[in-house]
């Protein structure tokens, strides 16, 4: 039983077909990557998960329910949360409040405290910015801001966009690190990245997306051995 | 090919050429018409220009009251909501029937403690009546056209404003009405100071309206500062698209934001009518427009610039005429030499820069 299912889900930006019948599942419990080059339309299916983006057809089923009609915000009270590409840190915004807007459809303020000492744990670095505001951190705390924001939601599952660009190799290291931490703590995650090598070293199934489509998809060894996933992906 | 690149770097340099020649012109006037009316012709006596200075901080306040309801709208969906003047004028006129109602009941000046609560129950219809017109402006004149380019819904905004004002005298008539104060707070009255060879008045209703113009602004900063729906407000003001992606209602932060606006202007309109006397139903439209270059002024879009920006217009319109030496019909122009001037020399206000990178 799939935690959320993708159905054959078209996507439009006026007249440019940006999705052409995705179907995708994450089961409970699972790091599931998509890669594929720039334009393949990973973010649009993020987005159109979010109520972001609405498909054409196709559903989307989260836990049995249909949530490809919901808008934006109440997708969130679902259990969805996500780091978006880019970050999209609001930079006037000082830390703290980027964390409390994360949190903005709880009411349950202590567990809120709870989650934001939680990310102050995985991030100190956060913790001893906490009153500056977002604009003025580094790329590596803004994605680090970002994934936090991500998490106080408390979301069951959590969609990360290119998490990693950008970001010096170390750091891109300490942020893979805390994406398995969260997912060996309960949370699902689907992980959009480009760097196919790092993304296949924390998840467990991957797809591959070209041009609107899902072309390939398998267990991440299944993956790696593939001819065409080595040459276009992993550089081999 | 040649020439399609030559002309644009032509007339950069013109403009270079320009801005600094009226920049000096400007100064030049502005010290000659200074330096005769202080030491050629001395004029004015201290006394008057401590009554401009009360004239001009009175109406600063109320300016600052009005042009925050335009930064906070623009702040949020990038719109110069025309129609903000109409809606003070229609929350003036709320709180003037309600006054009329007080006073046929008797109620208005039966005691002290009546005549308070009749002029707290009178900024609250009329903060009440001008929220709910500016909700229901957004939802009708601006909503279904989110997402169009951004001159279709400053037309909306325009047409909006004339339908206001024709409605307004459809309804209540062309005549000027009387703002019906209770007798505790009479126009006109209130203490008098000898500064110099004269006398100085401090009427009631200036600082009345004064107190509750800062009590406003304070209000307002710490909303937008501290609570949860200012923060919401702050972050649909940056990325609406991420801002929804936090679970926030992006439609209900708009509809907020009009209201808060609408309740500012509704203030602002009893205020006006306790203060200046006289409503009709285009009384909105001057200290709309000035409370608009007051926004500018301080960089429109930022909270701080809109309350500065009012006090100094207000200021700079009681004081200005005086000092360049001018008569006093002159103000309202005075004011509006304001907003070209900042247009040309800071676009982005005094306080502003925050807006100017990403304006789409
Ligand atoms: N806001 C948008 N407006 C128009 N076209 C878009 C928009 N966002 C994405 N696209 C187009 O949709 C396709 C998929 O984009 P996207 O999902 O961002 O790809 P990816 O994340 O895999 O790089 C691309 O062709 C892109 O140009
Ligand atoms: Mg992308």
């Amino acid at each position: 039983m799939a935690m959320l299912e993708v159905r054959n889900v078209h996507t439009y930006y006026g007249n440019i077909h940006a999705l052409k019948g995705i179907s995708i599942n994450v089961d409970e419990g699972e790091i599931v990557t998509l890669i594929g080059a720039n334009g393949a339309g990973k973010s649009t299916t993020l987005n159109a998960i979010c109520g972001l983006v609405k498909p054409r057809s196709g559903e989307i089923v989260l836990e049995n329910e249909a949530i490809h009609r919901l808008p934006a915000h109440e997708v969130v009270s679902k259990g969805v949360a996500q780091s978006p590409e880019g970050r999209r840190i609001f930079g006037r915004l000082t830390v703290q409040e980027n964390l409390e807007m994360g949190a903005f459809r709880r009411a349950d303020a202590g567990a809120i405290q709870e989650d934001m000492r939680r990310v102050f744990d995985l991030f100190p670095r956060l913790e001893e910015r906490r009153k500056q505001v977002g604009g003025t951190l580094s790329g590596g705390e803004q994605q680090m801001l970002a994934i936090g924001r991500a998490m106080m939601a408390r979301p069951r599952l959590l969609l990360l966009d290119e998490p990693s660009m950008g970001l010096a190799p170390l750091l891109v290291e300490d942020i893979f690190r805390v994406v398995r931490q969260l997912n060996e703590q309960g949370t699902t995650i689907l992980l959009v990245e480009q760097n196919a090598l790092m993304a296949f070293s924390v998840a467990h199934r991957g797809y591959v997306l070209e041009t609107g489509r899902v072309v390939l998809e398998g267990t991440v060894d299944e993956l790696r051995e593939n001819p065409e996933v080595q040459k276009a992906y992993l550089g081999g | 090919m040649e020439a399609e690149a030559s002309r644009p770097k032509q007339s950069f340099n013109v403009g270079r050429w320009i801005r600094p020649l009226i920049g000096v012109v400007v100064l030049a006037f502005i010290l000659w018409r200074f330096w005769n009316v202080l030491f050629v012709q001395q004029v004015y006596g201290p006394d008057t220009w401590m009554r401009f200075a009360i004239s001009g901080i009175i109406l600063g306040g109320v300016y600052a009251v009005i042009a925050l309801g335009y930064t906070l709208v623009y702040g949020i969906l990038f719109m110069i909501n025309f129609a903000h003047g109409d809606v003070m004028m229609l929350g003036a006129f709320a709180g003037f029937f309600t006054l009329e109602a007080l006073r046929g009941t008797g109620l208005l000046n039966q005691s002290i403690f009546w005549s308070i609560l009749s002029v707290i129950i009178a900024f609250l219809v009329g903060m009440v009546a001008a929220t709910v017109i500016a909700v229901v402006l957004e939802r009708v004149a601006y909503r279904p056209l989110r997402g169009a380019p951004r001159l279709v819904p400053l037309i909306s905004a325009i047409g909006a404003s004339l339908f206001l004002e024709n409605a307004a005298q459809l309804v209540f008539g062309a005549q000027r009405q009387t703002y019906s104060n209770p007798t505790i707070i009479e126009r006109n009255v209130g203490w008098t100071f000898h500064i110099g060879e004269g006398d100085v008045l401090l009427t009631y209703t200036g600082v009345l309206t004064f107190v509750l113009s800062v009590l406003l602004m304070i209000g307002l900063a710490l909303l937008v500062q501290r609570t949860k729906m200012g923060k919401a407000m702050r972050a649909v003001a940056e990325d609406k698209q991420t801002a929804a992606l936090m679970g926030i209602d992006v439609d209900q932060v708009i509809s907020t934001t009009f209201a808060i606006s609408g309740a500012l202007a509704g203030a602002a309109g009893v205020m006006w009518g306790l203060h200046m006397g006289i409503i009709y139903h285009f009384v909105g439209f001057l200290p709309g427009l000035k409370a608009f270059t007051a926004a500018v002024l301080g960089g429109i879009g930022n909270i701080p610039g809109a309350m500065m920006g009012g006090l100094t217009l207000g200021i700079f319109e009681a004081l200005g005429p005086a000092v360049l030496g001018m008569p006093f019909q002159l103000k309202d122009v005075l004011a509006f030499s304001i907003l070209v001037l900042v247009l040309i020399f800071r676009p982005t206000g005094l306080l502003g820069e925050v807006l100017s990178e990403k304006k789409a």
